[in-house]
């Protein structure tokens, strides 16, 4: 029912060059170290159709049907993940070494109806819009709007979640003044730590019987609740050991029937590991990565959490297997090299859930946001890099997937060597691998309350949020719309877009005598928006703990199981609410316009600005181009527009963070991260006073909007450090380079010198997007998003946007050539 | 207080020297290149450069010139040179900045706040500032200055010089710069003369004197197909820097490429642009393999 108030996905299209982590056209290139199975099995992930499977759905509803009332709800949900492991398709695919799959095939994604229920018209449009289509057959459709649909109609979490959401939440909402996360997809965002490689699902379940063993139920009033969860957790685990059982059973019977004697080996092993783990704590590198493949996907069939699943500090993790195997003679280093890129094949075997609703019209992204940290440091301080870390840099080079996202983690004691190999990498022009800061990040989670190992065995997961892993619930619960808020304000408390009241009357800006007053009132409106974010995010946070418990995800967060609580419900160590404010760069910008030109230089009149904005500049093309060229912009390390951007961040942070999220301890904090959010937002708006035109996306995460940082990467760094990025869960700083500047070894080992600088300065994040002719061609039809372009040559440079367009060709071709 | 002409600042520099850099392009040059690729830098006085891709034909240039030198026709805007005083009012009001004036009077205190703004990155990479232009070494007091200021604040300096002064200047520049960049274009002075308007006996001199005070020495070489990408030219280039005293010297080659066209079309003077032939990969190879073979290492760019 409320499809049709819900305007915009929160993941629209995202171009690859601006996010990296994509495919290039021409991706289809094999990287020199792969051998033929890893070929094989790249090819099959890479062409394999993503596709729709209802068997979890039929399943469930099928569990539902006959159990719902039986049980308590967590028993409930852990009986019925139990019914679907025991019942659902195996596969286990032509070579492979790591075993299991969400579906039943590579990129045959389930539904998850309990949440959010697909209609027939949804699954019609997903089947076949042009961008990011799954695939599903004409009698799945029919199956699920006879078996599935019926069932779930009015009890799905999103139908609950939306009947409850007041008037002004949904006004809000609609106007794109923030998304919210939870109403489609169950509150995620986790990363494990090194448990799972020390203790086994069956040594879960002995710490669980003890539990129950010592329960008090004459003095606890928690005691029954504690019984319930813990049942729950105990069934599982069980879960897991029968899915992971199934595959061994599987293996068995293909190593009977392989007539290739290597092939029986390897299927038979493949028993082994899987008879092995997750049932008991791995022995060498190939159960490590089994076991966590395990893990992963019982997180990602028991609920469908955000950012799927992520294994944290993974080199870290398998380093311990590597070298004592490597020293025992067991294992080789390109042995290695091979589960490892296994396994990287299977998390891109797993595109994210499709949505539902008019969401489902737009196209949204494949990326489900598993990220590796790489690198980094180890919970007693040193350095964690390690010979697995290269050879996951090498596999990420190789392999060229769309997933899982990586990272490299650069503290002040990761060798230039580790940095120097990334470097590399980054060249190649992919996006990736981002660059963090642990030194920084400990900080932030220090300053969060986290235990000082707790903080330096956490990173980040997902894409640039900060979290302690394997002990805490980091939930992200929604994007908000920074330069909406400003847009609301210089209305009055009207949205322009739509001409509805969407926020409060703070008053009419013409009637402001000074700069101070019009941001008094911006401040006045965040607090209001951002009070509607938080009543309903708290909601939802509660609705998920009570109808939509994830046990096993609990069996893997401390201390779930000594708390005797679940994941959504407080059970974590740490938890925390994260909401990830967009738009910085715009806001800045524009208020730096109108402080400048309205309130100091009297250029222009607020309500002559006001009445260009509202008609997108049309007839004010002179005023546009002098607020664009002639205003100080956040990111050129500019004081009068840095100073603001430092005052809106800080006014964020006193807002948001440290606000109680009702759960026991638990907090919000801010992060500056936008996704592809920005590109929404902007949609939903128009034009700004910083000259940005109607609809165009808004600045992304800490970066300078587009175009805005014409002094090159050093002025950006210098901007971007003024902001204190401890007091943060998280920024992002996308950088845009031509290739004429990582050219030669020595451009590289600059580059790593420029990072070494901005995190030396405080930076969280950076993320080089290597200029490629496609954004040549792009800035040629847009040239405003792109003024930072400077075509640097020994001895020249020249800005692209200034070079008429055989010269701008010349670029490109040489762009192209790779020849400057 | 000494100030000067600087017609750009550029920050991220990574190859005009060791490390990141900040690279101060002084306005005014006392040769003058058939190739430059900086043509702004030539003149010493203000120019008005114009990009009429971003002009929006809005007429505010063509209110405010108090000559009268603009017009606006249906292809752009139109300066008369004969009435333009270079006042650059019209730089002041154009909107979209189609109109730059090219050289800003800057002081000493103004060039170093800048450069100090970027010491974070010379700390972790070794870098600072490269002093080049135009020809830096006839802005003397200014230079002087500018090489004291860096060396009391132990910021690394470098100065890129076509070397055409004199000599007792070069050395007195050396006791305060710690690397030259040299520029040599030719070893015939005849043909020197003819490209760049001036002979190359002093600049020869002049490196020969600063190789024997042990100044730290890059040689840079533009290169222009067919005029001194030749066998016999590289090979009397090379064999006269393997004979300069000291270590031996690192050679750049930078190969002529016609990007720098857009300049002279922003000048307003797209005739004066002359197409020289890019080098090969072939010939900057063989011209790579001729230096080696003096023991030298030339590597293409900065």
């Amino acid at each position: 029912m409320f499809e049709n108030i819900i305007p915009h996905t929160e993941t629209p299209e995202r171009p690859a060059s601006a996010e990296g982590n994509f495919y290039k056209p021409t991706g289809n290139k094999i990287g020199p170290g792969m051998n033929a199975r890893i070929q094989k099995l790249r090819k099959l992930s890479f062409e394999a159709e993503p596709s729709l499977s209802i068997e979890r759905a039929l399943h469930e509803t099928a569990f539902y049907k006959e159990n719902f009332g039986k049980y308590s709800v967590p028993v409930l949900r852990a009986l019925n993940f139990l019914d679907h492991c025991t019942k659902k398709t195996i596969y286990l695919g032509e070579g492979e070494l790591i075993v299991g799959e969400r579906g039943p095939k590579p990129k045959c994604v389930s539904t998850f109806p309990e949440l959010t229920c697909h209609s027939v018209e949804d699954f019609h449009v997903l089947n076949t819009r042009d961008m990011q289509r799954y695939t599903i057959s004409q009698e799945d459709i029919d199956l699920y709007e006879k078996e599935v649909i019926p069932y779930w109609q009015g009890k799905t979490q999103r139908e609950r979640i939306f009947s409850h959401v007041p008037a002004e939440w949904k006004a809000a909402y609609e106007a794109g003044l923030f998304t919210e996360f939870m109403e489609q997809r169950a509150p995620g965002h986790t990363a494990l730590d090194g448990k799972i490689y020390l203790r086994g699902m069956l040594d879960f379940k002995r710490e669980i019987a003890a539990n129950l063993a010592s329960l008090d139920y004459l003095n606890d009033p928690e005691a029954t609740d504690k019984a319930e969860q813990w049942k729950a957790m105990d069934i599982s685990c069980d879960a897991v050991i029968v899915f992971a059982e199934r595959h061994a059973d599987l293996a068995e019977q293909m190593a009977a029937a392989e007539k290739d004697t290597v092939r029986a080996d390897e299927l038979r092993t493949i028993a082994e590991v899987c008879r092995r783990v997750p049932a008991n704590a791995p022995r060498n590198l190939w159960e490590a990565i089994q076991m966590y493949w395990f893990v992963h996907l019982g997180t990602i069939t028991e609920l469908n959490g955000w950012d799927a699943m992520n294994p944290g500090h993974f080199d870290q993790h398998l380093a311990p297997f590597y070298y004592r195997e490597v020293e025992e003679g067991t294992l080789t280093r390109d042995q290695a090299k091979e589960l490892i890129s296994c396994f990287w094949i299977k998390v891109n075997n797993h595109p994210a859930p499709p949505k539902v609703g008019i969401t489902a019209r737009e196209s949204g992204t494949y990326n489900d946001f598993t990220n590796i940290n790489i690198g980094g440091v180890k919970s007693d301080g040193t350095d964690g890099s390690s010979e697995v870390s290269y050879i996951m840099l090498e596999v990420i080079e190789e392999l060229h997937v769309l997933q899982p996202g990586n990272s490299v983690h650069i503290s002040a004691k990761t060798p230039d060597k580790f940095l120097h190999a990334a470097a590399r990498v980054i060249r190649q022009g992919h996006g990736y691998p981002s660059v963090f800061n642990p030194d920084i990040y400990i900080l932030e989670l220090l300053r969060q309350g986290k235990s000082l190992q707790d903080a330096r065995e956490g990173g980040c997961s997902g894409c640039i949020e900060v979290g302690a892993f394997g002990k805490e619930a980091y939930l992200l619960t929604g994007y908000l719309n920074v330069p909406k808020i400003l847009e609301v304000t210089l209305n009055n408390g009207t949205d322009p877009v739509t001409g509805k009241v969407v926020g409060i009357a703070t008053g009419d800006p013409r009637s402001f005598s000074s700069y101070e007053d019009l941001y008094n009132a911006f401040l006045k409106q965040l607090h209001f928006i951002v009070d509607q974010k938080m009543r309903v995010s708290n909601y939802i946070d509660r609705m998920f703990a009570k109808y939509a418990p994830a046990p096993f995800l609990s069996v893997v967060i401390d201390d779930c199981i000594s708390r005797g609580k679940d994941y959504y419900d407080g059970g974590p160590r740490y938890n925390t609410s994260y909401i990830q404010c967009c738009g910085l760069g715009t806001v800045t910008d524009s208020l730096s316009a109108l402080k400048k030109h309205v309130y100091e230089d009297a250029t222009f009149k607020m309500d002559r600005v006001l009445k260009a904005v509202l008609k997108n500049f049309e007839g004010e093309e002179v005023l546009r181009q002098t607020i664009v060229n002639r205003t100080p912009f956040f990111g050129n390390d500019n004081e009068y527009a840095d100073s603001i951007a430092v005052k809106v961040y800080d006014d964020l942070v006193a807002e948001i963070d440290g606000k109680p999220n009702i759960k026991p301890g638990g907090k919000y904090h801010l992060n500056m991260l936008s996704t592809t959010c920005h590109v929404y937002f902007g949609k939903v708006m128009g034009a700004t006073p910083n000259g940005r035109l109607a609809g165009k996306s808004i600045s992304d995460g800490t970066s300078p909007s587009h175009g805005a940082d014409t002094h090159g990467p050093t002025a950006v760094v210098k901007s971007l450090t003024k902001l204190d990025h401890v007091k943060s869960g998280g920024t992002l700083l996308n950088q845009r380079f031509l290739p004429s500047l990582m050219r030669k070894d020595e451009d590289i080992r600059k580059l790593g010198q420029l990072i070494r600088s901005y995190f030396t300065l405080g930076g969280h994040h950076i993320q080089f997007n290597v200029v490629d002719t496609a954004t040549l061609y792009a800035a040629q039809a847009c040239p405003e998003d792109y003024k930072d372009l400077l075509v640097r040559m020994a001895g020249y440079s020249d800005y692209f946007n200034d070079m008429n367009a055989d010269l701008q060709q010349e670029v490109i071709e040489r762009t192209e050539n790779d020849s400057f | 207080m000494s100030e000067s002409l600087i017609f750009d600042i550029k920050r991220y520099a990574i190859n005009d020297g060791p490390g990141i850099r900040v690279v101060v392009f002084f306005k005014g040059c006392n040769l003058h290149c058939a190739w430059c690729h900086n043509p702004e830098s030539i003149s010493p006085a203000r120019e008005k450069m114009f990009a009429p891709a971003k002009c929006i034909r809005c007429g505010s240039c063509v209110e405010v010139c108090p000559e009268k030198a603009i017009t606006l026709t249906p292809d752009g805007i139109v300066t008369d040179p004969d009435l333009c005083m270079v006042h650059g009012r019209c730089a002041e009001v154009c909107p979209t900045k189609a109109i730059e004036m090219s050289g800003r009077v800057m002081s000493v205190e103004e060039i170093m706040t800048v450069i100090e703004n970027e010491r974070v990155f010379f700390d972790h990479s070794g870098g600072g500032v490269t002093f080049s232009g135009g020809e830096p070494l006839i802005h003397t007091r200014m230079l002087k200055k500018l090489l004291n200021e860096c060396g009391l604040r132990k910021i690394h300096r470098a100065v890129d010089t076509a070397g055409y002064v004199g000599s007792d200047l070069i050395l007195d520049i050396a006791a305060v710069t710690d690397l030259f960049l040299y520029d040599l274009k030719m070893m015939d002075s005849d043909l020197h003369r003819r490209w760049t308007n001036v002979p190359n006996e002093r600049i020869l001199h002049n490196l020969t004197l600063l190789s024997e005070a042990g100044a730290e020495i890059i040689i840079r070489i533009p290169l222009m197909g067919g005029i001194n990408d030749t066998e016999e030219n590289i090979e009397q280039t090379a064999k006269f820097i393997s004979g300069l005293a000291g270590k031996k010297k690192d050679v750049n080659l930078l190969p002529f490429h016609k990007i720098a066209q857009n300049k002279y079309m922003k000048l307003g003077r797209p005739e004066s642009f002359e197409l020289f032939e890019e080098p090969s990969k072939e010939t900057l190879a063989r011209v790579i393999d001729q230096f080696a073979g003096h023991g030298l290492k030339a590597t293409v760019g900065g």
